[in-house]
């Protein structure tokens, strides 16, 4: 009787998961892949008794000693299991639609010979490798893991030490990067390369991701469509983040931190930055976020703190940014006179030496309303929650810092707090239009 | 000798009224910036506006005021045997000391029963280490300014005066220096300016701890140098000394040949 009950049970729990996992999933490929458990794909066995695909086993124990036997054996939809243990192997080819599977964590050592994994076939996933000495090379972009023209690939969890460019992506659609570790150690930005490099891909994911010491940590060039979220960017060379003509994407919930130059996004249009962290950047050309020529974007509930400068605005219209934390950067906002018809609202600005600066007085129809400055000291006597006075986030010091950088020395000076002042009673210098009408009396709950 | 004469300058100086209010002041101050502010971090950067403009301000007033007033005290004990250099310490001592003891625990006790984190913890101390070292210096250039006039109010006049030039006027000139040689590489010599200056110093201290990341903004090389590496702060610290030895070294000698 209970055990009736059980099996029933489980038959309509395991009818709806199957029916949810089709039904949400928009690429079949993806769900059909997702909806295996790892213990069924991790055990040899189990796959065997399909009868057409077969797991070839590259060890010690297995039929294999080496994995370029394996792979020219291999047959589509075979799965190739590398038990633990060192292999010296490079420049591998996957031309076929094969699973390469790591178990105990097998080290593929490049020895400084060439590239790792070249894939050329779609639908190939590539799992819980250690691939580790990729060369650099001045003529050859090689990589750990490379996808050329192979789309709906994965790779996962995959450990890439010491590497040039760490996964790169060529002409390859619909590809998934989730749980890698990338580490490299190069320190001069001529002789590294990219953690995850994407060039010419449309519609991945890139998730989960740790990238230190790489150039750029990601970076993406005529993508399409793709998400990229969860990722830690860390100490890499120049920019954490890179991306250019990548129309239409979503970075969500990452850490970008100590990079050399920051975040720098560039040329794209429909750019959607949500609940990012961009942390300590420093240096005189470093960024929290560079946005250039980025058009009809949304940047909104992110953290830009300790950075010197916040976000830097060049030529990018019609970027809205709202509920994002400006805390304790030199600068949290630097926006060019280039940039027009800006939404700037609901954000908070504390503890930065500037909160806003600009290089013209004439200011290009960029808004600033209702953002809550730890500066302003105005009153709000119809207690409506915003101040009867506007706020205007320029500060004359700002503006003589922009013309001599070497005044950034009287920083918190006593006689700059007094030409601050005295511009704050009578402005005639700073910008006329950018002030915010409407400051909030109290922090933006975030 | 020294310590009777330092025991008897602190006793005279906590029985009076005004190093209790100076205490309260950085007391109240510290405590309502915490109950508005929040951390440690910000309430030590809202308190290094003040102190920079306050101490200096406080230290060399009272000194000038209270070396003036102890004149008589002076006279007197000098008519028994006690050593001029000896009563000099002591009446150095005797009023530094107080007024450095009464900044720093106006301010830490805040900190104390806020339960500070480490970080801020390293701020309040770096604040207060600065803001005892600008109370020595303006209460040295106070004595030496007291014992080379005896009109009071020149004395005062010319204290005021010296506390504004540094606090103010002395920026405005860095800032004049800047406009007019835009053109020039002017990094090194606008580093020298700034060390001639111990309020100036003490704010430069005190951005490298909380302005760090604006301060690396800055293009110059130099500048960079100076400020990323421990031999800015090394720099600093060893100006600042220097600020306290010779306004102290020229006081004590005049002390030492002053006809009273």
């Amino acid at each position: 009787m209970h055990r009736r009950l059980f099996i029933s049970a489980w038959l309509i729990v395991s009818v709806l998961t199957a029916g949810m996992a089709f039904g949400i999933s928009s690429s079949a490929a993806a769900s059909a892949m997702s909806s295996l458990s790892p213990e069924t794909r991790m055990d040899g066995q189990e796959t065997r008794s399909y009868g057409t695909t077969r797991t070839l086993v590259v060890g010690d124990r297995g039929a294999y000693a080496s994995i370029a036997d394996a792979l020219s054996d291999a047959a589509d939809g075979d799965t190739i299991r590398i038990e633990a243990g060192t292999y010296r192997e490079y420049a591998l080819l996957v031309d076929r639609k094969v699973t390469i599977l790591g178990v105990g964590r097998p080290v593929i050592d490049v020895e400084n010979n060439g590239e790792g994994l070249r894939i050329t076939a779609d639908s190939v996933h590539v799992e819980g490798l250690e691939i580790r000495n990729v060369p650099t090379s001045h003529s050859r972009d090689h990589a750990a893991i490379r996808f050329e023209r192979a789309s709906g690939g994965k790779a996962i969890d995959n450990i890439l030490d010491n590497t040039f460019f760490g996964i790169y992506l060529a002409r390859a659609h619909d590809m998934e990067i989730r749980g890698n570790y990338l580490r490299a150690y190069h320190t001069r930005e001529s002789i590294s390369a990219n953690g995850i490099h994407l060039w010419n891909s449309n519609r991945a994911v890139i998730s989960g991701n740790e990238v230190f010491g790489h150039r750029d940590g990601i970076y993406l060039e005529y993508v399409q469509e793709s998400s990229i979220h969860d990722n830690h960017v860390e100490k890499n060379i120049r920019y954490g983040l890179h991306f250019m003509f990548s129309d239409d994407c979503v970075y969500h919930n990452n850490r970008f931190e100590d990079n050399g130059a920051g975040v720098a996004v560039m040329y794209s249009r429909r750019v959607k930055m949500t609940s990012n962290k961009f942390i300590n950047n420093w240096g005189a050309s470093s960024y929290g976020l560079l946005l250039k020529e980025i058009t009809d974007s949304e940047i909104f509930e992110n953290e830009f703190s300790g950075n010197t400068i916040g976000i830097r605005s060049e030529g990018s219209d019609r970027v809205k940014k709202y509920r994002n934390r400006f805390h304790r950067n030199g600068w949290a906002i630097r926006i060019m006179a280039s940039s027009m018809d800006n939404h700037i609202t609901e954000n908070n600005f504390i503890d930065n030496a500037f909160d806003v600066s600009t290089n013209s007085r004439q200011q290009s129809r960029n808004t600033f309303e209702a953002n809550y400055w730890d500066k302003y000291s105005g009153y709000d006597l119809d207690g409506d929650g915003f101040g009867d006075i506007p706020y205007r986030p320029v500060r004359l010091f700002s503006l003589i810092v922009e013309r001599n950088p070497m005044a950034l020395m009287l920083l918190r000076s006593m006689f700059v707090q007094i030409l601050d002042l005295t511009e704050r009673v009578m402005p005639t210098i700073t910008p006329e239009t950018l002030v915010d009408e409407k400051p909030l009396m109290r922090k933006v709950a975030l | 000798m020294i310590l009777k004469i330092l025991k008897y300058q602190l006793r005279d100086v906590f029985r009076s009224r005004w190093i209790i209010a100076y205490v309260l002041f950085f007391l109240v101050l510290t405590d309502v910036l915490f109950r508005f502010g929040g951390d440690g971090l910000r309430v030590a950067t809202s308190m290094m506006n003040i102190i920079l403009i306050v101490i200096p301000l406080a230290s060399i007033i009272l000194g000038a005021f209270y070396l003036y007033n102890a004149r008589e005290y002076i006279e007197l004990l000098l008519c028994h045997p006690v050593k001029r250099h000896q009563l000099f310490w002591g009446m150095f001592l005797g009023l530094a000391l107080p007024l450095v003891a009464a900044f720093a625990g106006g301010v830490m006790l805040p900190y104390l029963y806020n339960a500070a984190s480490a970080d801020a913890w390293q701020a309040a101390l770096m604040l207060v280490f600065t803001g005892s070292m600008l109370t020595v210096i303006f209460v040295a250039l106070a004595y030496y300014l007291a014992l080379r006039f005896d009109d009071r109010i020149k004395g005062l006049g010319l204290a005021l005066v010296i506390c504004l030039f540094f606090t103010i006027i002395y920026d405005g000139i860095i800032l004049f220096v800047i406009y007019i040689f835009s053109s020039y590489p002017l990094e090194k010599p606008v580093l020298a300016l700034s060390l001639l200056n111990p309020i100036d110093l003490g704010r430069i201290l005190l951005l490298l701890q909380f302005d760090i990341s604006a301060l690396m903004g800055l293009t110059g090389a130099v500048f960079r140098e100076f400020f990323g590496t421990p031999l800015g702060m090394t720099v600093s610290v060893a100006s600042l000394l220097l600020w306290l030895v010779v306004p102290v070294t020229a006081g004590f000698r005049r002390f030492l040949v002053k006809d009273f």
